[in-house]
């Protein structure tokens, strides 16, 4: 694993004289598994959007293994290799779930590309694996229209893999889901990880916990307590604005 | 069986010319006039398999596919007009009669060429493909989309309805092209010629569905389903729609012209008539009804809903402007998979 990671350094966002963001500092490491929480409007999709380029910082330091994240469009970022998973799961219902990853996959795009496109062994056991890897293997024929809830935000995480990214961020992963669906997909996270970074941003704490990961909790837009699910489950300041409410 | 199910309606098909060659009489004798309306009904199952292509599978719902249909059309009719030469009414060498009557001293710049038929064959797809073009850039490069586009579709082939009846444009107004002669060397109005045509209607039909099957079977035909159901989706996956959706647009384009210019020999008339929104209104009803998405449903729609049509308008000619607006209305909401949907079930 090469370069830097993610570096957010003393970010703040303004939006009509609101701090979304204050002085926000953070740091992930590459190959690391990162879960943010914080109540609501503790600047959480703010961060998501500078990360992505959707959303400028009027100060601060925003770099991507040294690329400097606030002068670059949103698709030069996408192809440094971030992705972002959104919270609402788009899939193709039409189309089968090996398909839908077929056409996340990285290859030439136009029209004539796509009429001559052959499926190659390596694409295919490309597929195979992230399939396998979503969880998803013995649904690859099955139309993404007849996936639940649950397995429809994994094989939207599966086309964010075959983008091949290097930090991979996802929004609230497990809102919605039932409790087995919540564990797999803490399990499928924690898989991601290593090979490349994961920010995941969540409320529920059950999940967080089963991440197992280090957690940074936000608050008013900067960063309130930094360390373990039980380091940040002690922290009076944590218990005070958000846990113990 | 179902493998056989295609092969077997072609070579039914393929048999009704023959049938028609048998002695007058003959129990199984296929009269001239089973054998042009089957014609006109392969041109227009090409023409529903071009819609299928656009709406079907990218979800472009053009209400204007007959302009493309009667571009092609009137490509080949002017050929078969510069064919006539000095057969017509009034004699002239050069100049077809609408011309003579209105006055033109030589021939109009637009009609050069149009006495090659290669040169007509290839006005008839390149025209309605450049038309396609010039609408589907400025169309999907501004996102329209939906209803909106199914709208500006519909304006453009009245549009043009209106201006091929003016008689100033130079392609007969009101009245088209008629009094057709010969078509590469052959007279037509003959059992022979209408046989030939017959022919050329099915040989383009089982080829533009071949190759509207084999593309729909690509990663193209997989793009064009995903931009249908979440076109914003895919953009975010790195496509660009605006290609993808303007290549189906265009090829549609011109496989509809290939059905016009396929359909005005064998019927030996085209006017402004065929621009009328209706016609284009009709090609969506035939689609719907066989089942949009699926290619077989388009060419069994153009075939069931022309076979009401004629049958209806042999005696109740007034009826078939109502079935049509209640067809429009009640497939989607009774039959929204149309008749393949329902015979998969």
């Amino acid at each position: 694993m090469t370069g830097e990671g993610l570096y957010l350094d003393g970010v703040t966002v303004v939006f009509d004289g609101f701090r979304a963001l204050n002085t926000l500092s953070l740091l992930v490491a590459p190959g690391e598994l990162r879960a943010v929480i914080g109540p609501n409007g503790a600047g959480k999709t703010t961060m998501m959007d500078v990360i992505t380029g959707k959303t400028r910082p009027v100060s601060g330091i925003a770099r991507f293994d040294g690329h400097d994240l606030t002068r670059m469009e949103e698709s030069v970022i996408a192809n440094l290799g971030i992705g972002r998973k959104f919270q609402k799961p788009t899939v193709f219902d039409a189309l089968t779930v090996f398909e839908n990853l077929e056409l996340a996959l990285k290859a030439p795009r136009g029209p004539v590309a796509c009429l001559r496109w052959r499926l190659s062994g390596a694409a295919r056991s490309a597929i195979e694996r992230t399939a396998e890897q979503v969880g998803l293997a013995e649904r690859a024929s099955d139309p993404a229209g007849r996936l639940s809830h649950g397995q429809r935000q994994w094989l939207e995480i599966g086309m964010l893999l075959m983008q091949d990214p290097k930090l991979v961020l996802v929004d609230e992963p497990v809102a919605g889901m039932t409790d087995h669906e919540t564990a797999e997909t803490a399990r499928l996270l924690v898989g991601i990880a290593g090979e490349r970074s994961v920010v995941v941003v969540e409320h529920d704490l059950d999940f967080v916990r089963a991440l197992g990961c280090r957690v940074t909790v936000l608050h008013e837009g900067t960063m309130l307590s930094e360390g373990s699910i039980d380091h940040v489950q002690a922290d009076p300041r944590v218990v005070e604005v958000y846990l113990g409410r | 069986m179902r493998r056989f199910l295609l092969p077997g309606i072609v070579a039914l098909l393929a048999l009704l010319p023959l049938l028609n060659l048998l002695p007058e009489g003959h129990p199984i004798r296929v009269s001239d006039f089973v054998v042009s309306v089957a014609g006109k009904w392969l041109c227009y199952a090409i023409l529903a398999l071009a819609l299928d292509l656009a709406w079907g599978y990218a979800g472009i719902l053009s209400l204007g596919h007959g302009a493309f249909f009667a571009l092609g059309g009137y490509a080949i009719g002017m050929h078969l007009m510069r064919l006539i030469g000095p057969r017509g009414t009034y004699g002239h060498p050069v100049l077809p009669d609408f011309m003579v009557f209105l006055g033109y001293q030589e021939l109009p710049w637009f009609w050069w060429g149009f006495g090659h038929f290669p040169f007509a064959l290839l006005m008839a797809l390149l025209v309605p493909g450049l038309l396609a073009f010039a609408v589907g850039y400025l169309a999907f490069r501004s996102r329209i989309t939906g209803v909106y586009l199914s709208i500006i579709t519909q304006a453009m082939t009245y549009a043009l309805m209106l201006a091929f009846f003016r008689n100033d444009m130079g392609f007969g107004g009101n009245n088209g092209f008629t009094d057709f002669k010969e078509l590469v060397g052959m007279p037509l109005n003959t059992p022979f010629a209408r046989s030939v045509l017959y022919f050329a209607a099915l040989a383009a039909l089982v080829g533009c569905f071949l190759l509207s099957a084999a593309m729909t079977r690509t990663k193209f035909g997989r793009v064009l389903a995903a931009i249908r159901d979440a076109e914003s989706r895919v953009r975010f996956l790195g496509y660009d729609t605006l290609r993808h959706k303007l290549f189906v647009f265009v090829l549609s384009a011109m496989m509809a012209g290939l059905a016009g210019a396929l359909y005005v020999p064998l019927v030996g008339i085209i006017n402004p008539g065929e621009f009328s929104p209706a016609n284009s209104i009709e090609a969506v009803v035939w689609v719907a009804f066989g089942g949009r998405g699926t290619l077989v449903g388009a060419v069994l729609g153009a075939f069931s809903v022309n076979a009401l049509k004629t049958w209806l308008t042999s005696f109740a000619p007034d009826l078939w402007l109502i079935v049509l607006g209640v067809l429009f209305i009640a497939v989607p909401l009774l039959m929204p998979r149309g008749l393949v949907g329902m015979l998969r079930r």
